[in-house]
C-alpha cells in the first residue's frame, strides 16, 4: 500500500520536524464513549482500557503500527532451544517514580500477571518458567515449544517490583476486589506519559514523562481523556473544536462530520470478524418449531444458511460501506494466506434447493440471539439477516437485546442458550490459533478444558483440533501458514460458520491532529502531532 | 404533634423497606455482573471464582440479609466497574448534581414566576402569548432533544458555550463547585436551562391560573376600592397569595428534578449521581443502581416528611385537627 506508506512517511517527517522545535506543547484532548476504570493494568482485557494503559505503561515487546510485534523493554531476544526464550532488557530505563527497571520487575511481572483475580492469564502461558540470568537479562523456559509468545505478550505490562510491594498491590486487582487497591487509582509505568490525575469514569489527565527513553514522535505535552457516553454529544464536542479525538463515530455521523471542516472521521478495517453462529450440538433445538431433531446438524441446512445471506447488501446498506466482507473467521491483517479464499457469491435459489433436500421445503422457525449494543449496527445486521432467510422460507425470531443479557445467556456460563446467534471476535494474540482454538475448537476436551470457550454453537471437526495442536508448537512460519490455510479450508467445508465481514473502525478527528490508526482500534497518542492553535 | 410526627416517620421507613426490597431484586434481575467485569474470554472457571467472591453464589434470603443490613450503615459495597466503594463515588459526584439541581430549580422559580405574572396580567399581549407557545414546548418535547437542540446551536453553530462537561472545579474539602469559575458558569447554563425547563413551563402556568384565580377574589376588589397602587395589589397581595401553593409544588419537584437529572446529566456529560446511575444500567453495576434508587427515595421520603411537618407549623388549622384524633 504505497499511499498508507506516504502517509506514514509523512506523520515521521512532521514528527521530525516537530521534535526539533520546543517539542511537548499541546494539549490534546480525547474522548471515548467508554470509560478507563481501573488504572491496574491486570484487571480489565479490553480494547480501549489497555490502550490507555499503554501510555504509561509498556511491555517486553509492543506493536508498531502495522501491528508487527517490536522490542520495547526487551532490546533483542533468541530461541536458543525451542522450549526457552532469552531476552535482554533494555538498560536505563526507569519507572516515573524513579525506579530503575530491571529483571527482577520482569520476573515479578510475570507472577502478577498469572496471580489471582488477573484477567490476562492467558498471555503469559502458566507453564512458562522466568528465570533471571543477570539484572538485564531473562530466560524463559516452556514445557512445549510457543512460537507465538511474543505475540501473546502484547498487553501485558511491566510493574515496578518495589513500588507494587510498597504500596501493598503485590496481587493484582481482581475484578471483583471489595476495596480499592492502591495500583487501580495510581500509576508508575515506564511509558511516554504519567497520569497527573484520575477520576473514575469523569476525566483523566495524562502528561508527558520528559525522561522516556524513546525520542518521542509526538508533541503533546498533555492528555486529556473524559468518557462521552452519548454519541450525539460526543460528535457535538469534536465539531465545536471542545475535544479533538473521538471513537467511536456513530456511522450515521460520518457524512456530517467530514463535511463540518473542521473534522474528519479516520476510517480503516478493524480486525474484528462478526459472524454467524449455528447450534450444532443439542438433539432438539431451544428456540425453534421443529421438535425432536436439530435441523443444524445437517449440513444442508447450514450450507443454505450459508448462501442465502448476501454480506454485500449487507455492507452496502446496513454499513454504509464501512465494512469489509469477509469468507474467513479471521481478518486478512492477521492472516497473509487470507487472499487465497474467496466468498462464495449469494444464491437463494440453490438454498431453497438445499433445503428441500434437507427435508424443509417450506423452511422453519428459529429464533436468532443478537446485542444491540455491542458492535456496530449488530441489532440492523441481524434485521438483515431476518429478511435474507425469509427468502428461503426460514422464519427467524429475531431477539435483540443489551450486551449485558446477551452474553449472560449465550456465553458459557449462560449455558450455550441459543440456537442462531451473531458474534463477533478479535483473536486476543492476533494470531489464527486462537479464533481455531476458542471458536472453532470442539467443546468439552478432556485434555483442553479452555478449547471452544466462545464455540456457542458447538461446532466440532476433530481433524481441525488436531492441526490447531500442530499449528501452535509449529515454529517454521511458512509451514503453519500452510496448515492454518488446511483448518479454516475444513471449517468452510463443514460450514460450521457462517463469517459476515470485519467491521470499519471510524474514529474521528480534527484536522489539526495527525494520528496513526492501527487495526486492533486502539488510540494510541504516542504517534499523534498537533498543530499550534 | 409527636404522634404524628412518629406516625409519619413510621411510615417513611415502611416505604424505604419496599423500595430496598425492590432495589435488591434488580441484584436477580439485571444480568448477569460477571459478564461486564470479565472479557469475553475469561475462562469458566475463573468467571466461577468472580462469582463467588462477589457472593452471588448464597442463597437469596442470605444476600438480602447481608445486603440490607449493610445498606442501613450508607454501606453499599464496591461498584463492580471501579472497584471503588459506591459511598465515596455517590459522595464525589454528588456536588455536581446539587448544584445543578440548585441552578435548574432557581432558573425555574424565577424565570417561571416572572413569565406566570406577566402572562396573567397583560393576557392578551403577544409577549404572553409566546410564553404560553414556549411554555406548551417545554412542557411536551422530551428533555434529550431540548439538550441536544441547545447543544447544537449554542456549541456546533455559534460556539459559545461548552457541549458537555462541568468546566473547571474548585474544591472545598470533598465538595466540587463550579460556581467559581468562568468554564464552570458557562458549562452550567445549557444543563440548568434543560433540566428546569419542565419545571419553569409548570410553575408558569400555576401562577398564571393562581394569580388569574386570585385576581377575581373579593379582596382584590375591596384593594382596588381603596384606591391602592396596581403594583401593590399585584405584587403586594396577590402574588403574595398565589406563591403558598407555587412553594409547595417546587419543593416537591427539587426531589425529581434530583431524580431526573439523569436524562440530562448523559446527555451533557454532567460528572454527577444521574450519569453514574446511567453508567451503571450499562454495565449491570448493580450496587450502584441499588444503592443510587435507595438515595433519591430518600431524599423523596425526606422532602416529603419535611412537607408534611412544615405544613402543620404553617398553617395552625391544620395541627388543630391533627391534636384532636377522630
Amino acid at each position: 500500500m504505497p499511499l498508507r506508506q506516504t502517509l506514514f512517511a509523512a506523520t515521521a517527517a512532521f514528527a521530525v520536524v516537530f521534535a526539533m522545535t520546543p517539542a511537548s506543547s499541546q494539549t490534546l484532548r480525547y474522548a471515548n464513549q467508554g470509560e478507563l476504570k481501573s488504572l491496574d493494568p491486570y484487571t480489565l482485557k479490553e480494547t480501549t482500557t489497555i490502550a490507555h494503559h499503554a501510555h504509561v505503561y509498556e511491555g517486553l515487546v509492543t506493536r508498531d503500527k502495522d501491528l508487527k510485534i517490536i522490542p520495547a523493554l526487551a532490546e533483542s531476544w533468541e530461541t536458543p532451544e525451542p522450549t526457552r526464550w532469552r531476552f535482554h532488557l533494555r538498560q536505563g530505563v526507569k519507572f516515573h517514580n524513579g525506579d530503575p527497571f530491571t529483571a527482577d520487575d520482569v520476573i515479578f511481572s510475570a507472577d502478577r500477571v498469572r496471580a489471582k483475580g488477573s484477567n490476562f492469564l492467558t498471555n503469559v502461558p502458566a507453564d512458562a518458567k522466568f528465570i533471571k540470568i543477570d539484572d538485564y537479562t531473562v530466560d524463559v523456559k516452556l514445557d512445549s515449544p510457543n512460537p507465538i509468545l511474543t505475540s501473546q505478550w502484547d498487553g501485558w505490562f511491566i510493574m515496578d517490583k518495589k513500588w507494587c510491594e510498597e504500596n501493598n498491590a503485590v496481587a493484582p486487582t481482581p475484578a471483583s476486589a471489595t476495596t480499592p487497591s492502591y495500583a487501580s487509582l495510581h500509576e508508575n509505568g515506564t511509558g511516554p506519559f504519567t497520569i497527573e490525575s484520575h477520576q473514575p469514569g469523569v476525566k483523566t489527565v495524562f502528561k508527558v514523562n520528559p525522561n522516556w527513553w524513546r525520542k518521542p514522535e509526538h508533541n503533546l505535552k498533555e492528555i486529556v481523556f473524559t468518557s462521552i457516553g452519548s454519541a450525539a454529544t460526543r460528535v457535538a464536542a469534536l465539531l465545536s473544536g471542545e475535544v479533538d479525538v473521538i471513537e467511536p463515530v456513530p456511522t450515521q455521523d460520518i457524512q456530517r462530520v467530514n463535511a463540518s471542516g473542521t473534522a474528519t472521521v479516520m476510517s480503516a478495517p478493524e480486525i474484528r470478524t462478526i459472524f454467524l453462529g449455528m447450534d450444532q450440538v443439542r438433539d432438539e433445538l431451544l428456540y425453534s418449531n421443529i421438535k425432536g431433531k436439530n435441523p443444524f446438524k445437517d449440513i444442508r441446512v447450514r450450507e443454505a444458511f450459508y448462501k442465502a445471506i448476501d454480506v454485500e447488501l449487507i455492507k452496502n446498506r446496513v454499513m454504509r460501506g464501512l465494512s469489509t466482507p469477509s469468507a474467513l473467521m479471521v481478518a486478512p491483517q492477521l492472516y497473509p494466506l487470507s487472499k487465497d479464499f474467496t466468498r462464495t457469491k449469494p444464491d437463494p435459489d440453490g438454498a431453497k434447493k438445499l433445503m428441500a433436500e434437507a427435508g424443509y421445503p417450506d423452511g422453519f422457525e428459529v429464533t436468532m440471539d443478537c446485542p444491540n449494543d455491542r458492535y456496530v449496527n449488530d441489532a440492523d445486521i441481524c434485521q438483515a439477516v431476518v429478511g435474507m432467510l425469509a427468502r428461503i422460507g426460514v422464519k427467524v425470531n429475531l431477539l435483540a437485546q443489551p450486551k449485558a443479557q446477551y452474553f449472560g445467556k449465550v456465553l458459557k456460563p449462560g449455558g450455550f442458550q441459543t440456537s442462531f446467534y451473531l458474534l463477533g471476535w478479535t483473536p486476543s494474540s492476533m494470531d489464527s490459533h486462537n479464533v481455531l482454538y476458542d471458536i472453532m475448537g470442539c467443546r468439552d476436551d478432556p485434555k483442553n478444558a479452555t478449547r471452544g470457550e466462545a464455540n456457542l454453537g458447538g461446532y466440532c471437526n476433530k481433524e481441525l483440533d488436531a492441526l490447531a495442536d500442530k499449528i501452535l508448537i509449529e515454529p517454521d512460519t511458512a509451514k503453519r501458514d500452510q496448515m492454518i490455510k488446511q483448518a479454516f479450508e475444513i471449517g468452510i467445508k463443514d460450514y460450521g460458520y457462517i463469517p459476515l465481514h470485519q467491521q470499519a473502525l471510524a474514529w474521528g478527528v480534527s484536522k489539526k491532529v495527525k494520528l496513526t490508526q492501527r487495526a486492533d482500534n486502539e488510540v494510541l497518542f504516542y504517534w499523534a502531532t498537533k498543530q499550534d492553535e | 404533634m409527636l404522634a404524628f410526627t412518629l406516625r409519619r416517620a413510621i411510615q417513611a421507613i415502611g416505604v424505604m423497606i419496599a423500595v430496598g426490597i425492590i432495589s435488591f431484586s434488580m441484584f436477580r434481575f439485571a444480568g448477569d455482573p460477571v459478564n461486564q467485569i470479565v472479557s469475553i474470554d475469561t475462562s469458566a472457571a475463573e468467571r466461577a471464582a468472580i462469582r463467588k467472591s462477589l457472593g452471588l453464589d448464597d442463597p437469596v434470603p442470605v444476600q438480602f440479609a447481608r445486603y440490607f443490613a449493610n445498606a442501613a450503615q450508607f454501606k453499599f459495597g464496591v461498584s463492580y466497574q471501579f472497584r471503588l466503594p459506591v459511598a465515596d463515588l455517590l459522595k464525589e459526584r454528588m456536588p455536581a448534581t446539587l448544584e445543578l439541581a440548585t441552578c435548574a430549580t432557581i432558573l425555574a422559580m424565577v424565570v417561571g414566576i416572572l413569565m406566570g405574572v406577566y402572562s396573567a396580567l397583560k393576557r392578551d399581549t403577544l409577549l404572553a402569548k409566546i410564553f404560553q407557545a414556549v411554555s406548551l414546548i417545554g412542557i411536551s418535547l422530551p428533555t434529550f432533544l431540548i439538550g441536544i437542540l441547545l447543544i447544537y446551536l449554542f456549541a456546533v453553530v455559534l460556539g459559545w458555550l461548552p457541549s458537555f462537561g462541568r468546566g473547571d472545579v474548585v474544591r472545598f474539602g470533598w465538595w466540587t463547585t463550579g460556581l467559581l469559575t468562568v468554564s464552570g458558569l458557562k458549562a452550567l447554563i445549557m444543563p440548568s436551562i434543560t433540566l428546569g425547563l419542565f419545571q419553569m413551563t409548570l410553575i408558569m402556568r400555576l401562577v398564571r391560573a393562581e394569580m388569574l384565580e386570585v385576581l377575581r377574589t373579593d379582596y382584590i376588589r375591596f384593594a382596588r376600592a381603596r384606591g391602592l397602587t396596581t403594583r401593590a395589589i399585584h405584587f403586594g397581595h396577590a402574588l403574595k397569595n398565589t406563591l403558598v401553593p407555587v412553594i409547595t409544588v417546587a419543593g416537591l419537584q427539587f426531589g425529581s428534578v434530583i431524580a431526573f437529572a439523569i436524562i440530562t446529566e448523559t446527555v451533557f456529560q454532567w460528572p454527577g449521581m444521574g450519569l453514574l446511575f446511567v453508567q451503571a444500567v450499562q454495565n449491570v453495576d448493580i450496587p450502584i443502581m441499588a444503592a443510587y434508587l435507595l438515595m433519591v427515595s430518600l431524599i423523596f421520603v425526606t422532602i416529603n416528611l419535611v412537607v408534611d411537618i412544615l405544613y402543620t407549623v404553617v398553617d395552625p388549622r391544620l395541627r388543630s385537627t391533627i391534636d384532636r384524633p377522630a
